[in-house]
């Protein structure tokens, strides 16, 4: 092991595992809003918007995230849209997180029983109060779990940004192995900036998860 | 030449489907590997030796928390290095996704196991039914029925991200693609619109009724 090496190179990868985290981060919550947009359209099966909605989840969902990012990057521009490395990783990133968050939220709300909603409207409650009060508490709780997971999911997934030369870890760790062949320090490094970011996250989430279902049979 | 008009000329629509294949075959591959294997390590995690168990644990945990694509990386350009092995890249992928695939389905079969509820068991020791017995005529037709869709649907995942086996130099659909598109810069420049286009709509044609398969299963279990 060159601890030089790795002395030397340490503030690279600091910097595109910052460039990972941003944009992982960015297109997580845009994924969240975009899920929960779509989860609400299918729960309220709002017409002509729910198809749209069930289409987008199955394309997304059935189609590699380098193949998405491939299309926006290389494919768009001949149609006169050019895209950013940065916007196309955020976009792809939220193309395929907002759909697997949809599921996620979706299901969560199924969690809710029936019986809860008609003795909310017994119990004289409107419409948006039911959801306020009754719903949203119960579906966010059942919702923690796999939302966490899509979290991680995705940012694993990011790893696929260097392919539209995103300046990430991956890209970083490419370029100094083709440069200097030092491949066991920059592969070392490699997964040790992964997990200084992943578990961290992970271990955030399951004190979360156990702190949600505390007290729950 | 049209962008369209590259996707069939010549045989480029037979070279992206034989690239599709290299990597359903690289998937089809891992997988076949990996529920023999994960069955036996599965059926291990549900056992009561506690090392096993936990040894398991930290394999699966271990091989989850890191990208794929890093353990790709590790496999083609790291372990050829440390070893001096010359691995190809399909070698290279099959391994790494043979273990990834190998977690995961024990995995699920542990939560295939767990699911059925303890009285199944007693009932048929209650029965006489020898321990094989048991396994063969209760438990397994029960648990299988749990797994055989969440197996599909990792079927699926995995066919999804051999994808990222071209950034290894293997020739799949996205490096044939390529190749077509540069191929025709000058005749049809706005070709990587339709061939990416088109890559797109073939991993959906591959990966949608897969989808489709597991949750008619899941919706018949109900």
């Amino acid at each position: 092991m060159d601890w030089s090496f790795i002395a030397e190179y340490t503030p690279l990868f600091a910097e595109s595992a910052l460039l990972t985290i941003i944009i992982g981060g960015i297109g997580t919550l845009l994924s969240m809003l975009t899920g929960l947009v779509c989860a609400l359209i299918k729960y309220f099966r709002i017409p002509v918007l729910k198809h749209i909605v069930t289409a987008y989840t199955e394309l997304s969902r059935n189609t590699p995230l380098i193949v998405q990012l491939f299309f926006l990057y290389f494919g768009l521009p001949k149609a006169g849209i050019v895209l950013s490395s940065e916007a196309c990783g955020i976009i792809g990133l939220t193309f395929l997180g907002g759909s697997y968050m949809a599921e996620s939220f979706y299901a969560a709300l199924g969690t809710v029983l029936k019986g809860q909603i008609d003795s909310a409207d017994s119990l004289a409650l409107n419409r948006v109060q039911t959801m306020r009060y009754v719903v949203f508490p119960q579906a966010a709780r059942a919702a923690v779990s796999p939302i966490c997971a899509n979290v991680i999911f995705l940012l694993k997934e990011t790893s696929v940004f260097s392919a539209v030369s995103l300046a990430d870890l991956m890209y970083t760790a490419k370029d100094l192995i083709g440069m200097y062949y030092n491949t066991t320090e920059i592969l070392s490094m490699l997964v040790v900036s992964y997990l200084l970011i992943l578990l961290p996250v992970s271990g955030i989430f399951s004190l979360l998860e156990r702190r949600i279902n505390r007290g729950r049979i | 030449m049209e962008g369209y008009e590259v996707i069939f000329a010549g045989n480029n629509f037979i070279r992206l489907l034989s690239g599709l294949w290299v990597t359903v075959r690289i998937s089809l591959i891992s997988i076949g590997i990996s529920l023999i294997l994960g069955f036996i390590m599965g059926t291990a995690m549900t056992g009561r030796n506690p090392f096993v168990k936990v040894l398991c644990r930290v394999y699966l945990e271990a091989v989850r928390i890191v990208p794929q694509l890093v353990w790709l990386f590790i496999m083609y350009f790291g372990i050829t290095r440390l070893t001096g092995l010359n691995l190809s890249g399909e070698a290279a992928s099959v391994i790494v996704f043979t273990i990834w695939g190998t977690a995961e389905t024990a995995d699920l079969v542990r939560s295939a196991f767990g699911s059925i509820p303890i009285h199944q068991f007693e009932s048929g020791f209650s029965l006489g039914l020898s321990k094989i017995q048991l396994y063969i005529f209760v438990i397994l037709p029960q648990a299988l029925k749990n797994l055989f869709p969440n197996i599909i649907n990792l079927a699926t995942r995995m066919i999804k991200t051999t994808a990222l086996i071209s950034l290894i130099g293997v020739t799949e659909v996205l490096k044939v693609g390529k190749q077509i598109i540069d191929a025709n810069r000058y005749e049809a420049p706005d070709a990587a619109l339709w061939v990416y286009g088109v890559i797109f709509l073939m991993y959906f044609a591959v990966c949608f009724p897969l989808s489709l398969l597991s949750r008619r299963l899941t919706e018949r279990k109900d």
